[in-house]
């Protein structure tokens, strides 16, 4: 099968694979942007895909699409490193015109899978899988005190509550920065490799990457922001409690971990 | 002005294929900057000859960016530091006094060591008898411009016809492959009449001969393209990827 033993047809699953994840991530982006304008609106679309059919059609296929993509990139990466041989280069130099990132991608796609499966658990596990689980007959399932429908509450909720929600919210940036690198080199390549490039398209198809990436990225990047400010505003408007707070831990002698600072804060605060 | 410096040369030395490779460092005094990289070899194996050991074994032929023929890795850089140039075209007047140069050979599973800096890059070659060519029926030479090319498909052609071979891009790939080579042979006959015909089946041909060599998958670094002494274009690349992508779905 050509797709799998030819470098190219490899090229070519590993740019389909990516491009259609690419297409997703946009829609789920655009859903998301809903949340800042209306709550109500976010919910009526969780309440409309939930658990129907053709949303569980396309998790699957969407779970098929990472373990591909993963998969290629183990064993394209794997092929690589034997072509180089065995002896290392004791010197390379950085050279002009080629991108961090695209030396980068599989690390890069580690940091996004690691964070995928912290999403999964802050979300899907509260919303889809907690509604398959009612429908399988486990009515009484539930991880969370919000109803899977309920996503506006759940996501106000995880970015929000004072401390951890800015946590939250700094690791999910720190997830879309690494998206933003990713997606600025695989959607040019993934054109280049499909071969819709040519010399003068070539500064333009990388420009399609990086306004591909921003685009995919700001639409995630907005509703983190929204609710950055608005957990920091929270946090504002109880400043005398944080003051009090700090105060609490300036008397513990030694601070040893972030938990001893958060749950300090947390019981001061709430 | 060029002057007169002082270096220390770090070479590979690998006395055959199979055996332990590792670095030497010599010195060398007075060396005139405006002699050319090969040149400066070359006074170093007169010294190492009057001192009785084995000269570096290196590989040259034209000595002028034709041939192909002088890989070495520079300072951490296919064919030195300097851009759109051969080693032998490379002078010492890209370096400073008191400098070390580390001088490695091509490391890449395809290209075999034979002898410290000499390495066999006949996997080249295998691909490009692969289909790198145009099958024709020998008769009389026909008119030169009995055929019309535009002259965009001509320029383009010329230039990925500059390729000559000398493996940079496949050293320089941290994937160890091939495709700005193969890219430049395909494109350089797919872009002209003469060699549309066979275009489908070169691709075919060409991409499978170099897989089965061992190089590696394309994952569009550049680095090619920017070590590259003829500055051949990674827009070959897609016009391989096209030619090979259009043949497999007509199949
Ligand atoms: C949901 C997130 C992801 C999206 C949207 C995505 C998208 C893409 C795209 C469009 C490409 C370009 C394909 C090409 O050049 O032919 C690509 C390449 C790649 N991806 Fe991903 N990817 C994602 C997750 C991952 C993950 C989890 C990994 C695994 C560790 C990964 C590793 C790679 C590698 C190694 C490449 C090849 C580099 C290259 O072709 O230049 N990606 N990705
Ligand atoms: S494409 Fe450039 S680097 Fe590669 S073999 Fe041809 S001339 Fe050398
Ligand atoms: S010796 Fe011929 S290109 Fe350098």
């Amino acid at each position: 099968m050509w797709l799998k033993d030819s470098s190219i047809g490899r090229k070519l699953v590993m740019s389909i694979s990516g491009l259609a994840l690419v297409f997703f991530l946009l829609f789920h982006g655009a859903m998301n942007v809903a949340l800042v304008f209306s709550e109500e609106a976010y919910n009526w679309i969780c309440e409309f895909l939930g658990a129907n059919w053709y949303a569980l059609v396309g998790t699957l296929g969407l779970a098929g699409l990472v373990v591909l993509h993963f998969v290629y990139a183990l064993y394209l990466t794997v092929q690589n490193r034997l072509a180089r041989g065995k002896d290392r280069y004791a010197v390379t130099a950085k050279r002009e015109g080629v991108e961090w990132e695209s030396e980068n991608m599989l690390v890069l796609g580690f940091v996004v899978i690691g964070f995928l499966v912290l999403h999964m658990a802050n979300f899907w596990f509260k919303m889809q899988f907690t509604e398959i689980m009612h429908i399988l007959g486990a009515h009484d399932f539930s991880v969370s005190e919000f109803a899977p429908t309920d996503g506006a509450g759940l996501v106000k909720a995880l970015f929000t509550t004072p401390i951890w929600g800015q946590v939250y919210c700094v690791l999910y940036l720190v997830w879309l920065v690494a998206l933003w690198f990713h997606l600025r080199h695989g959607i040019w390549s993934a054109l280049h490799t499909m071969g819709f490039n040519n010399l003068k398209w070539m500064k333009r198809v990388k420009c399609i990457g990086t306004l591909g990436a921003t685009l995919v990225v700001g639409l995630f990047a907005v509703v983190v922001f929204y609710y950055l400010g608005y957990g920091i505003g929270e946090l504002c408007a109880q400043a005398p409690a944080v003051v009090e707070a700090v105060e609490v831990i300036e008397t513990v002698p030694v601070v040893d971990s972030v938990e001893v600072v958060v749950d300090t804060v947390q019981t001061v605060v709430l | 002005m060029d002057q007169h410096i002082d270096i220390k040369v770090k070479v590979w030395r690998q006395a055959g294929p199979k055996a332990e490779g590792h670095f030497e460092t010599y010195e060398l005094k007075h060396i005139f900057q405006g002699a050319s990289f090969l040149e400066m070899i070359d006074i170093l194996n007169e010294q190492l000859i009057s001192e009785h050991k084995d000269p570096i074994a290196f590989d040259h032929d034209c000595r002028e960016g034709i041939c192909g023929m002088c890989s070495m890795y520079v300072n951490g850089h296919p064919h030195g530091p300097d851009s759109a140039i051969t080693t032998c075209q490379l002078h010492m007047r890209k370096f400073k006094n008191g400098e070390t140069i580390t001088i490695e050979p091509w490391r890449s599973r395809a290209f075999p060591v034979i002898k410290d800096l000499m390495v066999d890059r006949e996997a080249y070659d295998k691909i490009m008898q692969a289909g790198g060519f145009v099958s024709v029926n020998t008769g009389g030479i026909p008119d030169a411009n009995a055929i019309p090319i535009p002259k965009a498909d001509a320029d383009e052609a010329m230039d990925a016809a500059s390729c000559i071979g000398c493996g940079a891009c496949a050293a320089a790939c941290k994937n160890g492959s091939a495709m700005l080579f193969v890219s430049a042979k395909v494109s350089q006959l797919a872009l002209l009449p003469q060699g549309k015909v066979e275009a489908a089946a070169r691709a075919k041909a060409m991409v499978a001969k170099m897989d089965e060599l061992g190089f590696g998958n394309c994952t569009n670094t550049g680095a090619c393209a920017a070590e590259c002494p003829k500055e051949v274009s990674l827009a070959n690349i897609a016009r391989l990827n096209r030619e090979f992508l259009c043949a497999k779905l007509k199949d």
